[in-house]
C-alpha cells in the first residue's frame, strides 16, 4: 500500500512540475507584456523608464534563469509578488482559497446527495417512471452549460422567489448564515451537472453487477433487497463512480472560474481571470500552480479511494 | 444497406441525428430562416418580451434574439466542427504513432499528453486565449490544442488494442512495411473508439465555446455568438431573462444531440462497451 502511494505521488509530482514549465513559458512566450499593460496608453514613457521596469520585475532576464528563480522560490513557499499590487502572490491565494475549496465541496457534496439515492433507485426501478426521470434529468444536466444554469438560478431562487442574493459573498467567520445563503446558488450550479453525470454512472454500473451471479445468491440466500443493493452491489458499483467523480472535479476546478465570476465570489477562478487579464504574470502561475496541484491531489485521493474499495488494486 | 438500417434502429441516434441536423440546418440558412437583421439596431423595438413577432424577445438594440440565436449557431457549430477535425487529426496521428511504434515515441508524447490532462481544460484554454486575443481563429484553435490530448490517448488505446491481433502478425509475417501495415490494416480497425470520441467531443467544444465565449474570449461584436449573448442578458435578467435563456435553449439543444448520437455510435459500433 505504501510502495503503491509512493508510487503515485511521485507520478504525481512529475506532471506538476510538467504544468509549472508549461505554464510558465506560456505566459512569457505568447504576446503581450505586463509592462505595457501597466503603463497603459501613457505615451510620455521612455524606453529607459520601460527597461528599468522590466529590470524591476526581473523580465530581461533568460527564460530560464527566471524560472530557476520562480522554482526555487516555490520550493521555499514563495510564490513571488503580485506586479500590480506588489502584494505577496501567496497571501491572495490563502485568502481566496479557502472560497473556492468551499463551492467545489460542496458542488460536490450536492452532486452526491442528488445522484447516488436517484441512480439507485433508477436501476432498482429499470423501466419505470423514476428510470426514466433520472435518465432524463442525466442527459438534460450534462447537455445544459453550467454557467447557464447558474443563470437560471439567479432568475428562480433569487429574482422570483427571492430566497437567495443573486451575487456576494460573506465570510463564514463573520456572517454564517450569509455565507451560507452566498454560496448555495454557486455550489448548487456547478453540482448540478456532476449530478447528472454521476446518476448516469450510479445507475448503469449497478445494473451491471445486480446482474452478476453473486447478487443472485445474495438474493437466493434470503437478504433483503436493501441489504442485497446496497452492502452486495453498492460497493462493487462504486469503482466507476469513483472514477467518473474524479475525472469529473478537474471540470469543477475548472467550471470554478466561470461560476466565481458570475456570483461575485472572491476565490482562485476569479484571482487567476484577474491575473490572466492584467498579465500579472506571478498571479497566474501560482493560481494555476494551486488549481493544478488541487487536481493532482484529488487524483492521487481517487487512485488511494480505488485501493480502499477493491483490494485487487493493491496487489496489482 | 444493413449497417445503416442497424445505426437507425437506434433511438439515440435517430434523436440525436435529428436533433443536430436542426441545429446544422439553422446554421446554414441562418440567413433565410431568421425572421429579423442579427446585427442592426432597432431602438424602437427595444427590450420586449417574447411574442409571435419576436419569439424570444429582443435585446437592448432591438435585435430580434431568436434571429440572433439562429445567426448564432454559425459560429459555434463552425468553431466546434473546425476544432474537432484539428484535434482529431493531430491527437489521431499522434496517438496512433504513440500505439504503433511504442517505445521512446510512445514515451514522449504520451508525457506530453499527460502534461496537457494534468489540468482543468477550461483554465488552460482560458490562458491561451487571453494571452493570444479572442476571435474566431484563436478560439478554434486553442480548443483543438486542449482535445487534441483526448483524441490522443483514445486513438493510442485503439491502435494497441489491434496491433495485438492475429492479422497483423500475419501482415508482419508477409514482410510488409510497418508503414503499410498501420495505414492499411491497423488503422482501419482502430476507428471506432475514435468516432466515438468525436461525436461526444462535438458536445464539449459547444460548450468550450459557449463558456469562452461568455468570459468575452470568442469573437467580437456585433457578431451573435451563445456564450456572449448568455453574458449580455445577465444584467438584464430581472427584466428580460430571454435574452439569456434563449441561447441556452439552444446550447442544451444541441450539445444533448451530440451526446445521444455519441451514445448510440457507441452501443452501435462496439458492442463491447456497450453499457447495461
Amino acid at each position: 500500500m505504501i510502495s503503491f502511494l509512493l508510487q503515485r505521488l511521485g507520478l504525481a509530482l512529475i506532471s506538476l512540475l510538467g504544468v509549472m514549465i508549461l505554464v510558465f513559458a506560456m505566459v512569457r512566450l505568447v504576446p503581450g507584456d505586463v509592462v505595457t499593460n501597466l503603463i497603459g496608453l501613457d505615451t510620455n514613457i521612455t524606453v529607459e523608464r520601460r527597461e528599468e521596469l522590466r529590470r524591476l520585475f526581473g523580465l530581461d532576464l533568460p527564460i530560464q534563469t527566471q524560472f530557476a528563480k520562480w522554482f526555487g522560490g516555490v520550493l521555499q513557499a514563495d510564490l513571488g509578488s503580485s506586479l500590480r499590487t506588489e502584494r505577496p502572490v501567496l497571501t491572495d491565494l490563502a485568502l481566496r482559497f479557502p472560497v473556492t475549496l468551499q463551492l467545489t465541496l460542496f458542488a460536490l457534496v450536492i452532486a452526491i446527495i442528488i445522484a447516488v439515492p436517484l441512480g439507485v433507485a433508477a436501476a432498482n426501478n429499470r423501466g419505470k417512471w423514476i428510470d426514466t426521470f433520472a435518465s432524463s434529468f442525466a442527459l438534460l444536466g450534462i447537455a445544459a452549460p453550467s454557467f447557464w444554469i447558474a443563470i437560471l438560478c439567479v432568475l428562480f431562487f433569487s429574482l422570483q422567489l427571492r430566497w437567495f442574493p443573486p451575487s456576494g459573498y460573506a465570510l463564514f467567520s463573520e456572517d454564517p448564515i450569509g455565507n451560507l445563503k452566498s454560496m448555495f446558488l454557486p455550489s448548487l450550479a456547478l453540482g448540478l451537472s456532476l449530478a447528472a453525470a454521476t446518476t448516469r454512472i450510479v445507475r448503469s454500473s449497478l445494473l451491471e453487477v445486480l446482474m452478476l451471479d453473486y447478487t443472485r445468491t445474495a438474493r437466493a440466500k434470503g437478504l433483503t433487497e436493501r441489504a442485497v443493493v446496497y452492502r452486495h452491489a453498492f460497493r462493487n458499483a462504486l469503482i466507476p463512480v469513483v472514477t467518473v467523480i474524479g475525472l469529473q472535479i478537474g471540470n469543477l476546478l475548472g467550471g470554478t472560474v466561470i461560476i466565481e465570476q458570475i456570483f461575485g465570489l472572491p476565490g482562485i477562478g476569479r484571482f487567476a481571470l484577474e491575473g490572466i487579464n492584467l498579465r500579472d504574470y506571478p498571479v497566474v502561475q501560482g493560481a494555476v500552480l494551486v488549481v493544478a496541484a488541487g487536481f493532482v491531489v484529488v487524483n492521487v485521493l481517487v487512485d488511494v479511494l480505488y485501493a480502499l474499495i477493491d483490494p485487487r488494486v493493491r496487489f496489482a | 444497406m444493413t449497417f445503416f438500417k442497424q445505426l437507425l434502429r437506434s433511438p439515440s441516434i435517430l434523436i440525436g441525428g435529428v436533433l443536430v441536423l436542426v441545429m446544422l440546418l439553422s446554421a446554414l440558412f441562418a440567413a433565410q430562416i431568421a425572421p429579423y437583421d442579427p446585427i442592426v439596431f432597432n431602438t424602437e423595438d427595444r427590450l420586449q418580451n417574447p411574442s409571435w413577432q419576436h419569439l424570444f424577445g429582443t435585446d437592448i438594440y432591438g435585435r430580434d434574439t431568436f434571429s440572433r440565436v439562429l445567426h448564432g449557431a454559425r459560429q459555434s457549430l463552425a468553431v466546434a466542427f473546425l476544432s474537432v477535425s484539428i484535434a482529431l487529426l493531430v491527437g489521431g496521428v499522434a496517438g496512433s504513432l504513440a500505439g504503433f511504434y511504442r517505445g521512446w515515441v510512445d514515451t514522449i508524447i504520451m508525457r506530453f499528453t499527460d502534461i496537457l490532462l494534468a489540468f482543468p481544460a477550461i483554465l488552460l484554454a482560458i490562458a491561451l486565449l487571453a494571452f493570444a486575443g479572442g476571435g474566431f481563429w484563436n478560439l478554434t484553435l486553442t480548443i483543438a490544442v486542449v482535445y487534441a490530448a483526448p483524441f490522443t490517448r483514445v486513438a493510442r488505446a485503439s491502435v494497441m488494442r489491434v496491433r495485438e491481433e492475429v492479422f497483423v502478425e500475419a501482415s508482419q509475417a508477409l514482410g510488409n512495411k510497418s508503414s503499410l501495415i498501420l495505414l492499411r490494416h491497423v488503422l482501419p480497425n482502430a476507428l471506432s473508439p475514435l468516432i466515438i470520441e468525436t461525436s461526444l467531443r462535438l458536445a464539449f467544444a459547444i460548450l468550450s465555446e459557449a463558456s469562452l465565449s461568455y468570459l468575452g474570449l470568442g469573437p467580437q461584436p456585433p457578431a451573435p455568438s451563445w456564450g456572449q449573448m448568455i453574458a449580455d442578458g445577465r444584467q438584464l435578467l430581472e427584466t428580460s431573462p430571454w435574452i439569456s435563456v434563449g441561447p441556452g435553449i439552444a446550447i442544451t439543444i444541441t450539445v444533448l444531440g451530440f451526446n445521444l448520437l455519441g451514445d448510440g455510435l457507441r452501443d452501435t459500433l462496439d458492442p463491447r462497451l456497450r453499457k447495461a
